[in-house]
């Protein structure tokens, strides 16, 4: 066991990891950040996409140990400071880019360190962006659509809600 | 202008909120106090007997709780099957025992072997590692041709071969059949496959155990799609508890399609741990273990035959299937090629004569089980790639080939036991040439032309059968449960509503939708209504969601219960008004005297209800609940045609979806922006079991497409855009909302749209293709082009 601390949502966390803990277990299991979900074993999945330094990092191919000192964003702390869902948030809910919820986290994720680096995606960009997401649920029509949005590009002519 | 509440609106989804913010609460995120963790030895050879089976050295190892084999757990029962079938001489399906842990043999690779408990995860890991097994293998039976055969190995000794029944369904006897192809002008056959597959919802599965020494009562949490049945089945068949005794929690499930309806051997396993070994246990699969252990889908070989006449008119229609059910009977299993494939074999056409004939086998494979439509697709599968090859040999134009065949008329009996209520087939398939802008395809063929690329479309219909029921009916047919639901109206003395439901929603969007439809009968806010749903110890009873039955069957017992609590509320509105409760309206909430300025409001109302001081206490109970059960008449048929463009690289054989429509017919709709969410996520899964998901296991029964290394699931970029219109709408005549359903439809109609579409652009390039099987993989199509 060793101790490790980081930042996580601003705040100062820390705790006893083994040396194979990875990142994805310290927020469930230490931290309880139960946000960041787990989905396969071969980092194909990206359920459990986070932000380590500002880069999207599937926090299941990451040790816990390897995060000591980073600060690290998670999906319980993208909403906006009085709580109300920040525009990629909102934007999922307003064109329906969910529908069980497990994939979501990693998809705001991932869908926020796409436009921080590219603001106006096309959709085939988003499409190739998205590779490392897998949704079972909403055959991804609702996704794109939603980061468009999320972007400000106007997503009327693109068919259905 | 779109309604902004109530049937036929689309709020957004209130769900959304917590699962956008990490606020779900899924069964992996729930810790138990003290809970033990358990995992799993699982079977890494396909077919053995086991010799010994040594756990000394591993209980010895730090944090070791308790390990169990299949000695303990030989005096309880095992998984039951919920359909028996009765085979083409009437007997019964065989049906051999399905143990919670292998005990003697092992018959599939990840069979559970040993199921070691200890303080951490890790800790039972490595115990499970000192485990010794002492095994002699067997020649694994994989192949479903050579299960059939005479002198095959058995996959069960107690058995008399592989054949789990041989079925045969349908008006068409052997002579009659004999005498129609005989005399047809035309007769096309097609060999295909329906490729097997995994459900792959992206929650893995859980499962959490819990016993409570005070009052002997038990806690199942997991990830289930009907947790009362899991409760009956669990209690009744395997660990024989009393059901009073056990509560199942569903809480938030990520996603399930079929995989999460069944029961199974973990969750029968955590429950009974938990009073073994004094503390709760937790189980949490990994996408690996969910592999080789969730209940895969589809599976079928089939040999169809289409016979015409001489004016194209369907004359008869024969198929013959192997259908695989892997090494024992998960709950659903013998219903899958049988009663939800046999019965849809006359699709949307009026063809006389049907003939099905279902062989389901035996193999040394992971139980095979219902996967999003579980049945239907097959059916669609083969007849609407049959029709097209026939189009393609008479060289008339697929759609109208099946325009000239669409049953018109409705009530239509089918030759295959099923009554249509309602349709209208050559309406949807406007919709669709709309939608799909099909008279600008030939532009489009043009410019992929020009980039060297082959450009096809495919079009096809679908029928489903939602709602399975009625219970007397389906019980007749081998069903052991019921195929009804409940419901549970709960108005508080302040007008709020708490509506439990026996459905259960795992991205279905029931919080949403189903308030819509009793908002709308009160006249009252949505916000006003909660849904409760995904616990037995709350909910009443409910048979839980699959085959797209939760707003057609449960959505109908809310609506029964909702009368009655409109009903109730009347007579107290009447009482509080000096009238009578016929002459009392309901409407936006308020209760009126007909004709009369006269009026109360709904709270007032409801508080009466439990603050009875001016009350006819005499006629009436205080409160304001109501419960109703819902069996309904007969199935829905939701419809539709969808329409596929692809585009194929002749260098590299790789297709590529370029436009994809969907047209359905639903009946009525409750929230619009859900039910396109739905067929847009089916639509990808056909996508994906068309050109890239396929379980490949090698001829000693390992399974190789084992990881999303190997499993293809569809990207983001493997798929487009969907054109999705749900405007064709003909009322389902038999439940009080008029819906059908809409849950599996992508996922029915849209794997023959693409294969369709492949052979259309292959053909346009001369080449002589008439079939490429599921996945249409780069190599297939290069192999096609070029072999
Ligand atoms: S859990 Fe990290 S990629 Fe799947
Ligand atoms: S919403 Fe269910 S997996 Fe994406």
């Amino acid at each position: 066991m060793s101790q490790v601390t980081m930042t996580v949502n601003g705040k100062t966390a820390s705790g006893d990891v083994e040396g194979r803990t990875l990142l994805s277990q310290f927020l469930r299991e230490n931290l309880n950040l139960t946000g960041t979900h787990v989905g396969c074993d071969t980092s194909q999945c990206g359920a459990c996409v986070v932000h380590v330094n500002g880069e999207a990092v599937k926090s299941c191919t990451m040790l816990a140990a390897e995060a000591d000192g980073a600060d690290v964003a998670t999906i319980e702390g993208q909403a906006n400071a009085d709580g109300s869902l920040n525009t990629i948030q909102q934007a999922f809910q307003d064109h329906h880019g969910l529908q069980c919820g497990f994939c979501t986290p990693g998809m705001v994720m991932s869908a926020a360190a796409l436009l921080k680096d590219n603001p106006k995606p096309s959709e085939a960009e988003i499409r190739d962006y998205l590779e490392g997401n897998i949704c079972r649920c909403t055959g991804y029509h609702n996704i794109v659509k939603a980061i468009m949005a999320a972007s400000g590009q106007d997503v009327s002519a693109i068919a259905a809600e | 202008m779109p309604k902004d509440s109530g049937i036929g609106a689309s709020p957004k989804r209130r769900e959304d909120v917590r699962f956008l913010t990490g606020n779900g609460n899924y069964t992996d995120d729930i810790n138990v106090h003290g809970q033990a963790y358990v995992h799993f030895l699982r079977a890494d050879v396909a077919h053995a007997t086991i010799n010994g089976l040594d756990t000394s050295a591993a209980e010895a190892m730090p944090g070791v709780v308790k390990i169990f084999t299949g000695d303990d757990f030989a005096e309880v029962g095992g998984i039951p099957c919920g359909w028996g079938v009765t085979d083409r001489h009437g007997e019964p399906q065989q049906e051999p025992k399905h143990p919670i842990i292998a005990h003697g043999k092992i018959r599939h690779v990840g069979e559970i072997v040993a199921a070691v408990v200890a303080d951490s995860l890790e800790q039972a890991r490595d115990a499970a590692e000192a485990i010794e097994l002492d095994l002699s293998d067997l020649p694994a039976v994989v192949n479903m041709k050579s299960a059939a055969e005479d002198g095959a190995t058995k996959v069960h000794d107690d058995l008399t071969s592989n054949v789990c029944y041989d079925w045969v369904f349908g008006n068409g006897e052997d002579d009659a059949m004999e005498a129609a192809f005989a005399s047809a002008a035309h007769v096309t056959t097609l060999e295909l496959v329906n490729n097997r597959l995994v459900a792959n919802p992206m929650e893995p599965r859980v499962a959490i155990g819990e016993h409570n020494k005070s009052n002997d009562e038990y806690t199942l949490y997991t990830t289930s799609q009907n947790p009362h049945v899991i409760r009956l089945l669990m209690c009744a068949f395997v660990l024989g508890l009393p059901e009073h005794k056990v509560r199942v929690v569903a809480p938030d499930v990520g996603g399930g399609f079929g995989s999460k309806i069944f029961h199974y051997a973990e969750e029968a396993f955590c429950t009974h741990a938990a009073k073994a070994c004094g503390r709760a246990v937790k189980w949490s699969s990994t996408r690996s273990e969910a592999f080789i252990s969730d209940a895969h889908g589809r599976d079928h070989l089939t040999t169809i035959d289409l016979a015409l006449d001489a004016d194209n008119n369907f004359t008869a229609l024969r198929t013959r299937t192997h259908a695989n059910m892997g090494a024992y009977l998960s709950t659903f299993s013998t219903s899958v090629p049988t009663y939800l494939h046999g019965t849809l074999m006359a699709g949307n056409y009026k063809t006389p004569l049907i003939q099905v004939n279902v062989k389901s086998l035996f193999t040394n494979t992971v139980p095979v089980d219902a996967y999003r439509g579980a049945g239907r697709p097959e059916a669609t599968y083969s007849i609407e790639r049959v029709i097209d090859k026939a189009a393609r040999e008479l060289g008339v134009d697929p759609i109208a080939l099946r325009r000239q065949n669409f049953v018109t008329e409705f009530p239509y009996e089918t030759p295959v036991a099923l009554t249509y209520d309602t349709g209208d087939y050559h309406g949807t398939m406007d919709k669709l040439e709309a939608a799909a802008d099909i008279s600008g395809f030939a532009a489009r063929r043009a410019e992929s032309e020009a980039k060297g690329k082959l450009r096809g479309l495919g079009v096809n219909c679908y029928i489903e059968a939602c709602g399975i029921a009625p219970s007397n009916v389906v019980g007749m047919l081998g069903a052991r449960a019921g195929l009804y639901d409940a419901a549970t109206v709960r108005v508080n003395a302040t007008g709020s509503i708490s509506v439990f439901v026996g459905a259960h929603s795992h991205g279905q969007g029931h919080e949403t939708a189903f308030p819509q439809v009793v908002a709308e009968m009160i006249g009252i806010d949505e916000s006003m209504i909660d849904i409760v749903h995904g616990d037995t110890g709350r909910v009443p009873f409910g048979m839980g969601t699959y085959g797209s039955r939760s707003i057609a069957v449960c959505g109908s017992a809310m609506v029964r219960a909702t009368e009655k609590i409109i009903a109730k509320a009347k007579k107290i509105a009447a009482h509080l008004l000096e009238a009578s409760d016929a002459d009392i309206e309901l409407k936006d909430g308020v209760f009126t005297v007909a004709g009369t300025e006269k009026s109360i409001d709904w709270g007032s109302v409801t508080l009466t209800a439990y603050v009875p001081a001016n009350y006819p206490l005499d006629e009436l109970e205080p409160g304001l609940e109501e419960t109703a059960f819902y069996d309904p008449a007969n199935f829905t048929y939701p419809a539709g045609a969808y329409a596929c463009e692809v585009e194929i690289d002749p260098e590299t054989g790789k297709v590529t979806v370029e436009r994809f429509a969907a047209a359905d017919d639903f009946g009525n709709i409750i929230n619009p922006m859900i039910v396109d969410g739905q067929v847009h996520g089916g639509i990808g899964q056909g996508i994906g079991q068309a050109l890239l998901e396929n379980c490949v296991y090698d001829e000693d029964g390992q399974l190789l497409s084992a990881s999303y290394m190997d499993y293809a699931m569809p990207r983001a970029d493997d798929v487009p855009f969907y054109a999705v219109d749900h405007s064709s709408q003909t009322p389902c005549t038999h439940n009080p909302l008029g819906v059908k359903g809409c849950g599996e439809a992508g996922a029915i109609g849209s794997p023959p749209a693409v294969v369709n579409a492949v052979i259309d652009a292959l053909q346009s390039g001369g080449h002589d293709i008439t079939h490429i099987d599921m996945p249409v993989s780069p190599s297939r199509v290069w192999a096609a082009m070029n072999g």
